[in-house]
Protein backbone atom coordinates (compact mmCIF):
# COMPACT_ATOMS: atom_id res chain seq x y z
CA UNK A 1 0.00 0.00 0.00
CA UNK A 2 2.84 2.55 1.01
CA UNK A 3 4.61 1.95 -2.02
CA UNK A 4 0.66 2.45 -4.33
CA UNK A 5 1.01 5.79 -2.83
CA UNK A 6 4.35 6.94 -3.69
CA UNK A 7 3.45 5.68 -7.40
CA UNK A 8 0.42 7.62 -6.80
CA UNK A 9 3.06 11.06 -6.04
CA UNK A 10 5.04 9.91 -8.53
CA UNK A 11 1.64 10.27 -11.24
CA UNK A 12 0.71 13.29 -9.41
CA UNK A 13 4.27 15.19 -10.00
CA UNK A 14 4.53 14.03 -13.65
CA UNK A 15 0.77 15.15 -14.67
CA UNK A 16 1.29 18.40 -13.21
CA UNK A 17 4.49 18.87 -15.40
CA UNK A 18 2.06 19.40 -18.16
CA UNK A 19 -0.93 21.19 -16.38
CA UNK A 20 -2.40 23.01 -19.02
CA UNK A 21 -2.76 19.37 -20.96
CA UNK A 22 -4.43 17.93 -17.50
CA UNK A 23 -6.75 20.49 -16.92
CA UNK A 24 -7.88 20.38 -20.94
CA UNK A 25 -8.55 16.89 -20.59
CA UNK A 26 -9.99 17.12 -17.20
CA UNK A 27 -12.44 19.78 -18.91
CA UNK A 28 -12.89 17.46 -21.60
CA UNK A 29 -13.90 14.51 -19.95
CA UNK A 30 -16.45 16.97 -18.15
CA UNK A 31 -17.93 18.11 -21.28
CA UNK A 32 -18.52 14.77 -22.61
CA UNK A 33 -20.79 13.26 -20.19
CA UNK A 34 -22.24 17.08 -19.32
CA UNK A 35 -23.48 16.13 -23.09
CA UNK A 36 -25.00 12.85 -21.77
CA UNK A 37 -27.14 15.14 -18.88
CA UNK A 38 -27.83 17.60 -21.68
CA UNK A 39 -29.51 14.53 -23.22
CA UNK A 40 -31.30 13.32 -20.13
CA UNK A 41 -32.68 16.98 -19.31
CA UNK A 42 -34.24 17.60 -22.10
CA UNK A 43 -35.78 14.38 -22.47
CA UNK A 44 -37.18 14.77 -18.92
CA UNK A 45 -38.61 17.98 -20.33
CA UNK A 46 -40.75 16.67 -22.43
CA UNK A 47 -41.58 13.25 -20.53
CA UNK A 48 -42.32 13.54 -16.77
CA UNK A 49 -40.72 10.03 -15.98
CA UNK A 50 -39.95 6.44 -17.40
CA UNK A 51 -41.16 3.19 -15.78
CA UNK A 52 -41.87 5.28 -12.79
CA UNK A 53 -38.84 7.00 -12.32
CA UNK A 54 -38.51 10.42 -12.08
CA UNK A 55 -35.83 13.09 -13.47
CA UNK A 56 -34.29 12.99 -10.13
CA UNK A 57 -34.32 9.55 -9.30
CA UNK A 58 -32.71 8.47 -12.67
CA UNK A 59 -29.90 11.44 -12.23
CA UNK A 60 -29.28 10.00 -8.73
CA UNK A 61 -28.79 6.34 -10.58
CA UNK A 62 -26.54 8.14 -13.28
CA UNK A 63 -24.32 9.53 -10.69
CA UNK A 64 -23.75 6.48 -8.80
CA UNK A 65 -22.92 5.03 -12.20
CA UNK A 66 -20.64 7.60 -13.30
CA UNK A 67 -19.23 7.92 -9.81
CA UNK A 68 -18.17 3.81 -9.88
CA UNK A 69 -17.25 3.91 -13.61
CA UNK A 70 -14.75 7.13 -12.85
CA UNK A 71 -13.23 5.34 -9.84
CA UNK A 72 -12.55 2.43 -11.52
CA UNK A 73 -11.25 3.95 -14.57
CA UNK A 74 -9.08 6.13 -12.43
CA UNK A 75 -7.48 3.25 -10.64
CA UNK A 76 -7.65 0.49 -12.94
CA UNK A 77 -7.40 1.93 -16.31
CA UNK A 78 -3.56 0.59 -16.93
CA UNK A 79 -5.16 -2.41 -17.61
CA UNK A 80 -6.55 -0.52 -20.64
CA UNK A 81 -3.16 -0.12 -22.05
CA UNK A 82 -2.34 -3.43 -21.42
CA UNK A 83 -2.27 -4.45 -25.50
CA UNK A 84 0.51 -2.16 -25.63
CA UNK A 85 2.41 -3.55 -22.57
CA UNK A 86 2.23 -7.07 -23.70
CA UNK A 87 3.24 -5.37 -27.19
CA UNK A 88 6.10 -3.72 -26.88
CA UNK A 89 7.40 -6.37 -23.83
CA UNK A 90 6.75 -3.98 -20.81
CA UNK A 91 5.04 -7.15 -19.30
CA UNK A 92 8.08 -9.11 -19.54
CA UNK A 93 9.43 -6.38 -17.13
CA UNK A 94 6.96 -6.64 -14.81
CA UNK A 95 6.78 -10.43 -14.20
CA UNK A 96 10.58 -10.24 -13.43
CA UNK A 97 9.92 -7.82 -10.45
CA UNK A 98 9.08 -9.35 -7.14
CA UNK A 99 5.62 -7.86 -6.63
CA UNK A 100 2.20 -8.70 -7.83
CA UNK A 101 1.34 -8.40 -11.11
CA UNK A 102 -1.62 -7.00 -11.22
CA UNK A 103 -0.62 -4.27 -8.78
CA UNK A 104 2.18 -3.73 -11.29
CA UNK A 105 -0.11 -2.55 -13.80
CA UNK A 106 -2.56 -1.08 -11.61
CA UNK A 107 0.07 1.56 -10.36
CA UNK A 108 1.56 1.79 -14.12
CA UNK A 109 -0.89 4.09 -14.76
CA UNK A 110 -3.27 6.04 -12.63
CA UNK A 111 -5.61 8.49 -14.68
CA UNK A 112 -6.48 11.52 -12.18
CA UNK A 113 -7.75 13.48 -15.31
CA UNK A 114 -10.89 11.14 -14.65
CA UNK A 115 -11.37 13.83 -12.17
CA UNK A 116 -13.49 15.43 -14.80
CA UNK A 117 -16.37 12.64 -14.77
CA UNK A 118 -15.95 12.33 -11.26
CA UNK A 119 -16.90 16.26 -10.78
CA UNK A 120 -19.74 16.12 -12.94
CA UNK A 121 -20.83 12.44 -10.97
CA UNK A 122 -20.24 14.38 -7.77
CA UNK A 123 -22.50 18.00 -8.95
CA UNK A 124 -25.26 15.69 -10.06
CA UNK A 125 -25.38 13.57 -7.12
CA UNK A 126 -25.77 16.98 -4.94
CA UNK A 127 -28.19 18.42 -7.22
CA UNK A 128 -30.45 15.03 -6.87
CA UNK A 129 -30.25 14.42 -3.52
CA UNK A 130 -32.15 16.50 -2.10
CA UNK A 131 -35.32 16.64 -4.81
CA UNK A 132 -35.00 13.00 -5.16
CA UNK A 133 -37.78 12.39 -2.01
CA UNK A 134 -35.57 9.85 -0.49
CA UNK A 135 -35.91 9.56 2.81
CA UNK A 136 -32.14 9.63 3.76
CA UNK A 137 -31.87 7.76 7.37
CA UNK A 138 -28.27 5.61 8.32
CA UNK A 139 -29.70 2.17 5.81
CA UNK A 140 -29.79 4.43 2.92
CA UNK A 141 -26.74 6.11 3.04
CA UNK A 142 -25.49 2.55 3.29
CA UNK A 143 -26.68 1.19 0.04
CA UNK A 144 -25.51 4.44 -1.99
CA UNK A 145 -22.04 3.52 -0.27
CA UNK A 146 -22.41 -0.06 -1.08
CA UNK A 147 -23.76 0.48 -4.91
CA UNK A 148 -20.72 2.53 -5.37
CA UNK A 149 -18.32 0.14 -4.35
CA UNK A 150 -19.84 -3.03 -5.82
CA UNK A 151 -19.84 -0.51 -9.21
CA UNK A 152 -16.36 0.21 -8.93
CA UNK A 153 -15.54 -3.45 -8.53
CA UNK A 154 -17.65 -4.81 -11.39
CA UNK A 155 -16.15 -2.16 -14.09
CA UNK A 156 -12.30 -2.86 -12.43
CA UNK A 157 -13.51 -6.62 -12.92
CA UNK A 158 -14.38 -5.86 -16.58
CA UNK A 159 -11.10 -3.87 -17.30
CA UNK A 160 -9.39 -7.25 -15.70
CA UNK A 161 -11.25 -9.46 -18.11
CA UNK A 162 -10.29 -7.00 -20.59
CA UNK A 163 -6.56 -7.36 -20.08
CA UNK A 164 -6.90 -11.05 -19.98
CA UNK A 165 -8.29 -11.38 -23.03
CA UNK A 166 -5.43 -9.68 -24.44
CA UNK A 167 -3.15 -12.56 -23.09
CA UNK A 168 -4.89 -14.54 -26.22
CA UNK A 169 -5.89 -12.14 -28.76
CA UNK A 170 -5.23 -8.84 -29.92
CA UNK A 171 -7.63 -8.23 -32.55
CA UNK A 172 -11.61 -7.56 -31.97
CA UNK A 173 -11.63 -6.47 -28.53
CA UNK A 174 -13.26 -3.21 -29.99
CA UNK A 175 -16.71 -4.91 -28.71
CA UNK A 176 -15.62 -4.84 -25.11
CA UNK A 177 -16.39 -1.25 -25.33
CA UNK A 178 -20.12 -2.63 -24.99
CA UNK A 179 -20.00 -3.13 -21.10
CA UNK A 180 -17.53 -0.38 -20.33
CA UNK A 181 -17.96 2.81 -21.68
CA UNK A 182 -21.55 1.12 -22.96
CA UNK A 183 -22.69 0.32 -19.18
CA UNK A 184 -21.39 4.02 -18.52
CA UNK A 185 -23.49 5.08 -20.83
CA UNK A 186 -26.89 3.18 -20.94
CA UNK A 187 -26.53 3.23 -16.77
CA UNK A 188 -27.83 6.46 -16.67
CA UNK A 189 -31.43 4.97 -16.68
CA UNK A 190 -32.14 2.11 -14.08
CA UNK A 191 -32.08 -1.54 -16.34
CA UNK A 192 -35.26 -2.56 -16.34
CA UNK A 193 -36.54 -0.13 -18.57
CA UNK A 194 -34.46 -1.45 -21.62
CA UNK A 195 -36.84 -5.02 -20.62
CA UNK A 196 -36.84 -8.20 -19.24
CA UNK A 197 -33.86 -9.62 -21.48
CA UNK A 198 -31.71 -6.73 -20.84
CA UNK A 199 -32.07 -6.97 -17.57
CA UNK A 200 -31.73 -10.73 -17.28
CA UNK A 201 -28.16 -10.20 -19.08
CA UNK A 202 -27.50 -7.55 -17.09
CA UNK A 203 -28.12 -9.98 -13.76
CA UNK A 204 -26.72 -13.27 -14.91
CA UNK A 205 -24.14 -12.39 -17.20
CA UNK A 206 -22.70 -9.03 -16.45
CA UNK A 207 -23.81 -7.83 -13.01
CA UNK A 208 -24.63 -4.79 -13.48
CA UNK A 209 -28.07 -5.06 -12.47
CA UNK A 210 -26.62 -6.23 -9.04
CA UNK A 211 -25.40 -3.02 -8.08
CA UNK A 212 -27.23 -0.86 -9.99
CA UNK A 213 -31.21 -1.55 -10.41
CA UNK A 214 -31.65 -3.68 -7.47
CA UNK A 215 -30.56 -1.65 -4.42
CA UNK A 216 -31.97 1.11 -6.25
CA UNK A 217 -35.32 -0.21 -6.09
CA UNK A 218 -34.99 0.06 -1.87
CA UNK A 219 -32.80 3.27 -2.45
CA UNK A 220 -35.96 5.20 -4.28
CA UNK A 221 -38.35 3.03 -1.72
CA UNK A 222 -40.20 1.04 -4.10
CA UNK A 223 -39.27 -2.11 -2.32
CA UNK A 224 -38.78 -2.35 1.13
CA UNK A 225 -36.78 -5.59 0.97
CA UNK A 226 -33.36 -4.59 2.82
CA UNK A 227 -31.77 -7.75 0.97
CA UNK A 228 -31.72 -5.46 -2.05
CA UNK A 229 -29.07 -3.04 -0.61
CA UNK A 230 -26.52 -6.14 0.03
CA UNK A 231 -26.49 -7.08 -3.15
CA UNK A 232 -23.82 -4.68 -4.47
CA UNK A 233 -21.93 -7.29 -2.64
CA UNK A 234 -23.06 -10.06 -4.86
CA UNK A 235 -22.08 -8.61 -7.63
CA UNK A 236 -18.20 -8.11 -6.69
CA UNK A 237 -18.67 -12.32 -7.19
CA UNK A 238 -17.55 -11.12 -10.32
CA UNK A 239 -14.61 -10.52 -9.57
CA UNK A 240 -13.64 -14.39 -9.19
CA UNK A 241 -13.94 -15.49 -13.21
CA UNK A 242 -12.69 -12.68 -14.74
CA UNK A 243 -9.38 -13.14 -11.58
CA UNK A 244 -9.13 -16.81 -12.75
CA UNK A 245 -8.90 -15.95 -16.57
CA UNK A 246 -6.27 -13.62 -16.15
CA UNK A 247 -3.93 -16.35 -13.98
CA UNK A 248 -4.80 -19.03 -16.87
CA UNK A 249 -3.41 -16.15 -19.59
CA UNK A 250 -0.48 -15.47 -17.24
CA UNK A 251 -0.30 -19.11 -17.29
CA UNK A 252 -0.47 -19.20 -21.02
CA UNK A 253 1.30 -16.05 -21.96
CA UNK A 254 4.44 -15.98 -24.40
CA UNK A 255 6.58 -13.22 -24.61
CA UNK A 256 6.77 -11.09 -27.83
CA UNK A 257 10.26 -11.75 -28.02
CA UNK A 258 11.08 -8.13 -28.38
CA UNK B 1 -8.31 16.92 -60.05
CA UNK B 2 -7.14 13.52 -60.98
CA UNK B 3 -4.19 13.74 -58.49
CA UNK B 4 -7.02 14.36 -55.74
CA UNK B 5 -9.01 11.88 -56.81
CA UNK B 6 -5.90 8.83 -56.59
CA UNK B 7 -5.34 10.50 -53.34
CA UNK B 8 -8.71 9.81 -51.84
CA UNK B 9 -8.36 6.15 -53.19
CA UNK B 10 -5.27 5.73 -51.43
CA UNK B 11 -6.61 6.46 -48.17
CA UNK B 12 -9.59 5.03 -48.86
CA UNK B 13 -7.72 1.10 -49.69
CA UNK B 14 -5.65 2.27 -46.78
CA UNK B 15 -8.94 2.66 -44.31
CA UNK B 16 -9.95 -0.57 -45.74
CA UNK B 17 -7.43 -2.69 -44.09
CA UNK B 18 -8.16 -3.12 -40.78
CA UNK B 19 -11.32 -5.30 -41.58
CA UNK B 20 -11.08 -7.41 -37.85
CA UNK B 21 -11.75 -4.02 -36.16
CA UNK B 22 -14.83 -3.25 -38.39
CA UNK B 23 -15.86 -6.66 -37.36
CA UNK B 24 -15.60 -5.46 -33.45
CA UNK B 25 -16.78 -2.43 -34.45
CA UNK B 26 -20.49 -3.51 -36.30
CA UNK B 27 -21.04 -5.52 -32.92
CA UNK B 28 -20.49 -3.01 -30.60
CA UNK B 29 -22.48 -0.45 -32.85
CA UNK B 30 -25.55 -3.23 -33.52
CA UNK B 31 -25.82 -3.13 -29.38
CA UNK B 32 -25.83 0.47 -29.07
CA UNK B 33 -28.29 0.72 -31.63
CA UNK B 34 -30.45 -1.62 -30.13
CA UNK B 35 -30.12 -0.13 -26.33
CA UNK B 36 -30.88 3.32 -28.11
CA UNK B 37 -34.04 2.02 -29.10
CA UNK B 38 -35.15 0.36 -26.08
CA UNK B 39 -34.12 3.41 -24.47
CA UNK B 40 -36.79 5.72 -26.32
CA UNK B 41 -39.36 2.68 -26.34
CA UNK B 42 -39.61 2.99 -22.37
CA UNK B 43 -40.27 6.65 -22.87
CA UNK B 44 -42.55 5.93 -25.63
CA UNK B 45 -44.44 4.10 -23.42
CA UNK B 46 -44.60 6.31 -20.37
CA UNK B 47 -46.39 8.89 -22.53
CA UNK B 48 -46.51 8.50 -26.24
CA UNK B 49 -48.55 11.51 -26.80
CA UNK B 50 -45.47 13.75 -26.02
CA UNK B 51 -42.92 11.72 -28.30
CA UNK B 52 -42.23 14.36 -31.21
CA UNK B 53 -41.68 11.32 -34.20
CA UNK B 54 -42.99 8.17 -35.68
CA UNK B 55 -41.59 5.52 -32.88
CA UNK B 56 -40.78 3.10 -36.38
CA UNK B 57 -39.03 6.99 -37.83
CA UNK B 58 -36.73 6.89 -34.31
CA UNK B 59 -35.75 3.55 -34.92
CA UNK B 60 -34.77 4.22 -38.69
CA UNK B 61 -33.12 7.24 -36.89
CA UNK B 62 -31.14 5.56 -34.49
CA UNK B 63 -30.20 2.73 -37.21
CA UNK B 64 -28.92 5.05 -40.06
CA UNK B 65 -26.57 6.96 -37.05
CA UNK B 66 -25.29 3.48 -35.99
CA UNK B 67 -24.69 2.75 -39.89
CA UNK B 68 -23.04 5.68 -41.19
CA UNK B 69 -21.66 6.67 -37.45
CA UNK B 70 -18.19 7.06 -39.26
CA UNK B 71 -19.29 9.52 -41.85
CA UNK B 72 -20.77 11.96 -39.20
CA UNK B 73 -18.44 11.72 -36.12
CA UNK B 74 -17.63 14.77 -34.93
CA UNK B 75 -14.95 13.47 -32.39
CA UNK B 76 -12.95 11.65 -35.26
CA UNK B 77 -9.72 13.33 -35.31
CA UNK B 78 -6.78 12.68 -37.73
CA UNK B 79 -4.00 12.89 -35.27
CA UNK B 80 -1.46 12.74 -37.97
CA UNK B 81 -2.51 15.93 -39.35
CA UNK B 82 -2.36 17.96 -35.48
CA UNK B 83 1.02 16.39 -35.21
CA UNK B 84 2.03 17.95 -38.92
CA UNK B 85 0.83 21.46 -37.69
CA UNK B 86 2.70 21.23 -33.71
CA UNK B 87 6.22 19.87 -34.79
CA UNK B 88 6.12 22.00 -38.13
CA UNK B 89 5.89 18.71 -40.92
CA UNK B 90 3.23 20.87 -42.31
CA UNK B 91 6.24 22.39 -44.52
CA UNK B 92 6.63 19.00 -46.41
CA UNK B 93 2.94 18.97 -47.58
CA UNK B 94 3.45 22.54 -48.75
CA UNK B 95 6.25 21.07 -51.25
CA UNK B 96 3.58 19.15 -52.92
CA UNK B 97 2.18 20.22 -55.93
CA UNK B 98 -1.08 20.25 -54.53
CA UNK B 99 -3.44 22.44 -52.14
CA UNK B 100 -2.98 21.78 -48.94
CA UNK B 101 -6.95 22.38 -48.09
CA UNK B 102 -8.32 20.30 -50.97
CA UNK B 103 -5.57 17.40 -50.07
CA UNK B 104 -6.44 17.20 -46.38
CA UNK B 105 -10.19 17.43 -47.20
CA UNK B 106 -10.05 14.93 -49.69
CA UNK B 107 -8.10 12.81 -46.73
CA UNK B 108 -11.03 13.66 -44.24
CA UNK B 109 -13.20 12.20 -46.96
CA UNK B 110 -11.67 8.92 -47.48
CA UNK B 111 -10.93 8.14 -43.88
CA UNK B 112 -14.35 8.44 -43.05
CA UNK B 113 -15.83 6.63 -46.52
CA UNK B 114 -13.72 3.99 -46.08
CA UNK B 115 -14.38 3.09 -42.32
CA UNK B 116 -18.46 3.83 -43.36
CA UNK B 117 -18.32 1.27 -46.37
CA UNK B 118 -17.05 -1.36 -44.20
CA UNK B 119 -19.35 -1.49 -41.66
CA UNK B 120 -22.77 -0.04 -42.67
CA UNK B 121 -23.73 -2.91 -44.74
CA UNK B 122 -24.12 -5.76 -41.72
CA UNK B 123 -25.73 -3.08 -39.28
CA UNK B 124 -28.23 -1.70 -42.22
CA UNK B 125 -29.27 -5.63 -43.38
CA UNK B 126 -29.32 -6.93 -40.02
CA UNK B 127 -31.78 -3.71 -38.79
CA UNK B 128 -33.91 -4.48 -41.54
CA UNK B 129 -34.76 -7.93 -40.60
CA UNK B 130 -35.63 -6.94 -37.58
CA UNK B 131 -39.73 -6.46 -36.58
CA UNK B 132 -41.64 -3.19 -37.20
CA UNK B 133 -41.72 -0.21 -34.84
CA UNK B 134 -37.69 -1.54 -33.72
CA UNK B 135 -36.30 -2.22 -37.11
CA UNK B 136 -35.09 -0.09 -40.57
CA UNK B 137 -38.11 0.88 -42.87
CA UNK B 138 -37.68 1.93 -46.42
CA UNK B 139 -38.94 4.92 -47.43
CA UNK B 140 -42.52 4.50 -49.00
CA UNK B 141 -41.07 6.57 -52.05
CA UNK B 142 -38.31 6.70 -54.45
CA UNK B 143 -37.55 10.31 -54.41
CA UNK B 144 -37.58 10.91 -50.85
CA UNK B 145 -34.54 8.10 -51.23
CA UNK B 146 -32.87 10.30 -54.00
CA UNK B 147 -33.59 13.20 -51.59
CA UNK B 148 -31.55 11.37 -48.69
CA UNK B 149 -29.12 10.49 -50.92
CA UNK B 150 -28.25 13.86 -52.00
CA UNK B 151 -28.82 15.33 -48.13
CA UNK B 152 -26.05 12.44 -46.98
CA UNK B 153 -23.16 13.57 -49.62
CA UNK B 154 -23.93 17.15 -48.35
CA UNK B 155 -24.20 16.42 -44.64
CA UNK B 156 -21.09 14.63 -44.65
CA UNK B 157 -19.14 17.00 -46.59
CA UNK B 158 -20.33 19.70 -44.20
CA UNK B 159 -18.99 16.78 -41.39
CA UNK B 160 -15.54 17.38 -43.21
CA UNK B 161 -15.42 20.85 -43.43
CA UNK B 162 -16.29 21.21 -40.27
CA UNK B 163 -13.39 19.56 -39.08
CA UNK B 164 -11.03 21.58 -41.69
CA UNK B 165 -12.04 25.06 -39.66
CA UNK B 166 -10.95 23.51 -36.63
CA UNK B 167 -7.50 22.13 -38.22
CA UNK B 168 -6.86 25.47 -40.04
CA UNK B 169 -7.75 27.18 -36.04
CA UNK B 170 -4.92 24.97 -34.79
CA UNK B 171 -2.51 26.83 -36.61
CA UNK B 172 -2.60 29.33 -34.02
CA UNK B 173 -3.27 27.85 -30.78
CA UNK B 174 -0.07 25.47 -29.58
CA UNK B 175 -2.73 23.29 -27.55
CA UNK B 176 -5.38 21.82 -30.08
CA UNK B 177 -6.57 19.96 -27.38
CA UNK B 178 -8.58 22.85 -25.95
CA UNK B 179 -10.83 23.58 -29.02
CA UNK B 180 -10.90 20.22 -30.10
CA UNK B 181 -12.53 19.02 -27.24
CA UNK B 182 -14.78 22.27 -26.74
CA UNK B 183 -15.89 22.10 -30.57
CA UNK B 184 -16.68 18.45 -30.40
CA UNK B 185 -18.64 18.17 -27.87
CA UNK B 186 -20.61 20.84 -28.98
CA UNK B 187 -20.78 19.69 -32.31
CA UNK B 188 -21.86 16.11 -31.20
CA UNK B 189 -24.86 17.14 -28.88
CA UNK B 190 -26.13 20.19 -31.47
CA UNK B 191 -25.87 17.70 -34.21
CA UNK B 192 -28.86 15.46 -32.62
CA UNK B 193 -26.10 12.55 -32.16
CA UNK B 194 -26.97 12.12 -28.09
CA UNK B 195 -30.81 12.79 -28.78
CA UNK B 196 -32.54 13.32 -32.21
CA UNK B 197 -33.15 16.97 -32.48
CA UNK B 198 -37.09 16.82 -32.13
CA UNK B 199 -36.74 15.97 -28.72
CA UNK B 200 -35.26 19.15 -27.66
CA UNK B 201 -38.10 22.08 -26.26
CA UNK B 202 -39.36 23.51 -29.05
CA UNK B 203 -38.19 27.05 -28.42
CA UNK B 204 -34.10 25.94 -28.41
CA UNK B 205 -34.80 23.74 -31.29
CA UNK B 206 -35.85 26.50 -33.76
CA UNK B 207 -32.82 27.82 -33.14
CA UNK B 208 -30.77 24.58 -33.76
CA UNK B 209 -32.12 23.26 -36.61
CA UNK B 210 -30.69 26.94 -38.48
CA UNK B 211 -26.59 26.33 -36.90
CA UNK B 212 -24.37 24.26 -39.39
CA UNK B 213 -24.34 21.20 -36.92
CA UNK B 214 -27.75 20.63 -38.06
CA UNK B 215 -27.13 20.18 -41.11
CA UNK B 216 -25.08 17.03 -40.45
CA UNK B 217 -26.52 13.77 -39.47
CA UNK B 218 -29.69 15.51 -38.53
CA UNK B 219 -31.10 16.26 -42.07
CA UNK B 220 -30.06 12.95 -43.94
CA UNK B 221 -31.67 10.81 -41.65
CA UNK B 222 -35.01 12.80 -40.81
CA UNK B 223 -35.41 13.11 -44.37
CA UNK B 224 -35.04 9.30 -44.73
CA UNK B 225 -37.44 8.32 -41.94
CA UNK B 226 -39.45 11.37 -43.54
CA UNK B 227 -39.88 13.02 -40.35
CA UNK B 228 -39.02 16.28 -42.65
CA UNK B 229 -41.19 16.17 -45.54
CA UNK B 230 -42.57 18.65 -48.27
CA UNK B 231 -41.21 21.81 -48.44
CA UNK B 232 -39.76 21.07 -45.39
CA UNK B 233 -36.70 19.04 -47.59
CA UNK B 234 -36.16 21.79 -50.22
CA UNK B 235 -35.44 24.12 -47.08
CA UNK B 236 -33.24 21.93 -45.52
CA UNK B 237 -31.09 20.44 -48.56
CA UNK B 238 -30.74 24.39 -49.50
CA UNK B 239 -29.46 25.35 -45.49
CA UNK B 240 -27.16 22.13 -46.00
CA UNK B 241 -25.64 23.71 -49.67
CA UNK B 242 -25.27 27.04 -47.57
CA UNK B 243 -23.57 26.34 -44.91
CA UNK B 244 -21.44 23.67 -46.62
CA UNK B 245 -20.21 26.65 -48.66
CA UNK B 246 -19.70 29.02 -45.85
CA UNK B 247 -17.80 26.60 -43.90
CA UNK B 248 -15.38 25.66 -46.85
CA UNK B 249 -14.96 29.62 -47.36
CA UNK B 250 -13.97 29.84 -43.49
CA UNK B 251 -11.90 27.18 -43.25
CA UNK B 252 -10.06 28.02 -46.38
CA UNK B 253 -9.25 31.59 -45.67
CA UNK B 254 -7.85 30.48 -42.11
CA UNK B 255 -5.44 28.33 -43.69
CA UNK B 256 -4.11 30.16 -46.66
CA UNK B 257 -3.37 32.97 -44.28
CA UNK B 258 -1.77 30.94 -41.68
CA UNK B 259 0.39 29.16 -44.27
CA UNK B 260 0.82 32.61 -45.54
CA UNK B 261 2.15 34.05 -42.60
CA UNK B 262 3.84 30.65 -41.82
CA UNK B 263 7.84 31.07 -41.74
CA UNK B 264 9.62 27.64 -42.21
CA UNK B 265 12.78 27.40 -40.24
CA UNK B 266 15.81 25.31 -41.38
CA UNK B 267 16.99 21.91 -39.11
Amino acid sequence: MRLYVKYLGIHVKSIMQYKTSFLLTTIGQFLVSFNVFLGMMFMFQRFSNVEGFTYSECLMCFAIVLLAFSLAECFFRGFDGFAGMIGNGEFDRILVRPKGLIFQVISSKIELSRIGRMLQAIVMFVYAVPRSGINWNFEKIATVFLMIFGGTIVFAALFILYAALCFFTLEGLEFMNVFTDGAREYGKYPVNIYGKNVLKVCTYIVPFALFQYYPFLYLTGKSEAHYLALLPLAGCFFLLPCYLLWRLGVRHYKSTGS
Amino acid sequence: MGKYISFFRMRFLNGFQYRTAAAAGIVTQFVWGTMEILLFHAFYKASPEAFPMELSALSSYVWMQQAFLALFMTWFWEKELFDAIQTGNVAYEMCRPADIYTMWFVRGMANRAAKAVLRCMPILLLAFILPKPYGLVLPSDSKVFAWFLLSMLLGFLVVVAFGMVIYSITFYTVNPMGIRMVSQSLAEFLAGAVIPLPFLPNKIRSIVELLPFASMQNAPFRIYSQDISGAAVYQTVLLQIFWLIVLVAIGKTIMDKALGGLTVQGG
